[in-house]
């Protein structure tokens, strides 16, 4: 048993920050994270980071507050407005804390850090490096960890929370490179484990993108929330889906159909290529559906060709060297095929805009957490922001919360609950039947999940969908392991980690099927138009052990200053 | 083109039973897009569920799977058989590194040298209420060393690392590159006496098997040759950087 103050789950960028906050406070903190920190997604983040700097001449009267606006009306009104006003107005700070630990942003000629276009805005907000962002600001942030000697338990994958008393007291983790599980109590813990985008099989995402945190707090009592709403990138490659930066078109790109028409036109009119994402990339879907991808086949392009090799060379380097590696296509001398992919959970783990969740001592930032702060829609730019604002509250939260409730040490018999809780999940598997094969399973319900809960949703489909995930469930209990050896057993987590994704992903699918309305990335061609008077509203969405699928609740959204209204761009 | 052999050595040092090394081959279905990591993938998941191996974003940016394949150092995800032009795949873990198991190589004495060149930015002066300014060119000098995904290849690669243990290597010095040149960091001696001895920069025999070995085509050795003349500069002339 090994035990901390706080235990942060994740290296990435929220784990990082909150760990950081809470050292700094004086807090004994590690991270157990199933990578090295510096191999965390929040790396392969490309575009930029949002903030009303105003550094751009075109963006010279930016302000926090238009940043809050444009972020709850891309949301479609059901980001929490306080929460949003919190993250916006701190955005500059965190750019300029960022800068001074390091992290090497583009410049402008005199010096100041630049900004670019993205969707949702119309003008220079985003700040950037390159399109390396998040490799860049990744980095920064674990030299950072470095520096302040922060203890890192690095390739541990946790297997589950020790409850006690509805509280939290830590976490078992199964150590890859020792072997077997352990016990690292704590007085509070963080998860910072990021988004879900494997249980489609059409993401962006990285492979350890499972939603193993989402699947620890909801299995442990916690609801999700707003699970319904996925975030599809209007571009990721056609073959692999490995992402082609907004940052493209915020530099100029085209998106071009099959009969060279820049078709944005018909869709966004003003905002063109810059049109949120849910609407960018259902103009795509609209375009390949009706017959107008490239060839007779289902894509489009991105075009930058005219942007020329020096601009491409400077701001797009990164995205060249992936569209020539993985697709073969040099953008620089041809169009790069291109379809929406799965992206990004707007929803996760029930917090409060301090990471708090309804269970004391338990707390989780960025994209495994739904704050609310991106509502049904997250623009561009601003996920990258939202860890380190929210990652760095939620360190500060709990270091008041550990300060507060110091006199309380794990409970002996907990620990020891846990970790044969675990030990016993794995032997059974292990003399599973193994009649069903779990990786079977799992592409299944990828698919399933990318054919029935994709860009355009209706009732019927999504209903048959729900049953094909039932179905999977109730064959989940034939599983069984292939290997049982102790040492860097991948089949063993992967075979652990499939309930769980398939329980985020019946949250996902029975919140869709429930929300009677269209709103942001959540669009049912059955219920074609938003419905504020029943469904402004949260999903959440609660465990119930022993059964297929959540409860539904839901709570009201905190309206602030902007009044919701149609969205148009 | 039906099949790719996938000849993989394999060894779980820590196997009371079977702790030597050995090569397996497997047979995996050729498609236009196949990398190397779909393949172990694909052997994982249908025909050995021992096979060990490290992933993450399968996009060539996380420096999880570097590994030794087909005589070369790359990344598994970021290497199509098509490219290879050959339907045998030979891969192994990133020799002279401890192992962990099959393709898994200990990387933690890579990170303790990481660590004991303190890869940060240092600074004295307060920080400025808005950004350190930093001219385009000043910015310019950092765009090969922040690139380093710390994926180990160069530091497996280099023979002076093979000669002595506690030579900090070329991913160590690289980033202790980045930070040396860069414009905001007003480090005097706090760095410099690490990287500026027999187990730093003057072990570097300019061999350059960390340029070639550089899955995102790096130049650790021009960043040592850099810290080289920085040594003379500042200890000779006495200049502050």
């Amino acid at each position: 048993m090994i035990h901390h103050d706080l235990i942060v789950v994740g290296g990435g960028l929220s784990g990082l920050r909150a760990a950081i906050e809470a050292k700094q406070a004086g807090i004994d903190v590690a991270i157990l994270s199933q990578v090295h920190p510096g191999r965390s997604h929040s790396g392969a983040a490309q575009g930029g980071i949002n903030a009303a700097l105003a550094n751009d001449p075109a963006g010279a009267d930016d302000t926090w507050e238009k940043h809050a606006f444009d972020t709850v009306k891309g949301g479609d009104y059901l980001g929490d407005q306080d929460a949003v006003i919190k993250m916006t107005r701190d955005a500059p700070g965190i750019i300029y804390e960022m800068d001074h630990w390091g992290c090497p942003f583009s410049r402008y000629e005199d010096g100041r850090i630049a900004q670019r276009p993205f969707g949702g805005a119309g003008f220079p907000r985003t700040c950037y490096g390159a399109d390396k962002t998040g490799h860049y600001l990744l980095h920064t942030l674990v030299e950072q960890a470095y520096k302040l000697k922060i203890k890192l338990y690095v390739e541990q994958y946790v297997a589950s929370l020790i409850p006690h008393e509805g509280a939290c007291q830590g976490v078992v983790a199964y150590d890859l490179v020792r072997g077997g599980f352990e016990a690292f109590t704590a007085g509070a813990v963080v998860i910072a484990t990021g988004g879900a985008g494997r249980i489609y099989s059409n993401s962006t995402n990285a492979i350890i993108n499972t939603g193993g945190g989402m699947a620890l707090a909801y299995q442990a009592g916690v609801p999700l929330k707003d699970m319904e709403f996925i975030q599809f990138h209007p571009t990721g490659l056609f073959t692999t889906n490995i992402l082609m930066t907004e940052a493209a078109r915020g530099e100029g790109g085209y998106l071009v159909n099959g009969l060279g028409e820049r078709f944005m036109e018909r869709y966004a009119p003003k905002s063109m290529e810059l049109a949120p994402r849910d609407i960018t990339a259902r103009s795509i879907q609209t375009e390949i559906n009706e017959g107008r991808g490239v060839n007779g086949q289902p894509y489009v392009y991105l075009d930058l060709r005219h942007l020329g090799a020096e601009k491409i060379l400077e701001r797009l380097p990164g995205i060249r060297d992936l569209a020539i590696h993985f697709e073969g296509v040099d953008p620089i001398e041809a169009p790069i095929p291109i379809v929406p992919s799965q992206h990004y959970t707007m929803g996760g783990i029930d917090t409060d805009a301090n990471g708090a969740t309804p269970m004391p001592g338990l707390y989780a930032a960025g994209e495994c957490a739904c704050v609310s702060v991106h509502g049904a829609n997250r623009l561009g730019g601003n996920s990258l922001l939202e860890t380190i604002v929210i990652g760095r509250l939620a360190g500060a939260e709990v270091a008041r919360y550990l300060k507060a409730n110091s006199h309380k040490g794990p409970d002996a018999r907990a620990v020891y609950a846990a970790v044969e809780a675990m030990e016993k999940a794995v032997n059974s598997l292990a003399a599973g039947s193994g009649t069903e094969d779990a990786y079977a399973l799992r592409a299944e319900m990828t698919v399933v999940m990318k054919e029935h809960f994709g860009i355009f949703r209706d009732e019927p489909t999504m209903k048959a969908g729900y049953e094909k995930l039932t179905s999977i469930k109730e064959r989940l209990g034939k599983i069984g392991l292939r290997w049982t050896g102790s040492v860097f057993n991948l089949d063993m987590i992967r075979t652990v980690e499939l309930e769980g994704m398939l329980d985020v992903a019946l949250a996902v699918a029975a919140g869709a099927v429930a929300r009677a309305e269209s709103r942001g990335s959540h669009y049912r061609t059955d219920f074609a138009v938003r419905d504020d008077v029943n469904w402004l509203k949260h999903t959440l969405a609660y465990f119930r052990p022993g059964e297929i699928g959540p409860r539904l609740k839901s709570k009201p959204v905190t309206l602030g200053p902007f009044e919701p209204q149609e969205r148009k761009y | 083109m039906t099949d790719v052999t996938f000849r993989i050595r394999r060894q779980d040092p820590r196997s009371k039973k079977d702790p030597e090394p050995r090569w397996d081959e497997f047979l995996v279905p050729y498609g236009e897009n196949l990398t190397v990591l779909d393949g172990l993938f694909h052997i994982q998941e249908r025909l050995d569920g021992s096979l060990s191996f490290r992933y993450c974003c399968r996009a060539s940016v996380c420096g999880s799977c570097a590994m030794y394949i087909n005589g070369a150092y790359r990344l598994a995800c970021q290497t199509n058989i098509r490219h290879l032009e050959t339907m045998l795949v030979t891969v192994a873990p990133m020799p002279h590194l401890p192992l962990v198991k099959d393709l898994v190589c200990d990387m933690e004495g890579f990170f303790a040298k990481y660590e004991y060149i303190r890869p940060w930015l240092i600074r004295h002066s307060a920080p400025p209420e808005k950004e350190i300014p930093q001219s385009p060119q000043e910015r310019k000098k950092l765009d090969m060393p922040i690139d380093c995904i710390l994926c180990g290849a160069c530091y497996s690669s280099c023979p002076s690392v093979w000669g002595e243990e506690n030579y900090l290597g070329p991913a160590a010095l690289l980033k202790a590159f980045r930070f040396e040149v860069d414009s905001r960091d007003e480090a005097a001696r706090e760095r410099l006496p690490l990287w500026a001895n027999e187990r730093g920069v003057y072990r570097c025999h300019t061999i350059m098997n960390c340029v070639e070995a550089c899955p995102k085509e790096l130049n650790p050795t021009e960043g040592i040759q850099w810290l080289k003349k920085a040594a003379l500069r500042r200890r000779l002339l006495r200049r502050a950087k």
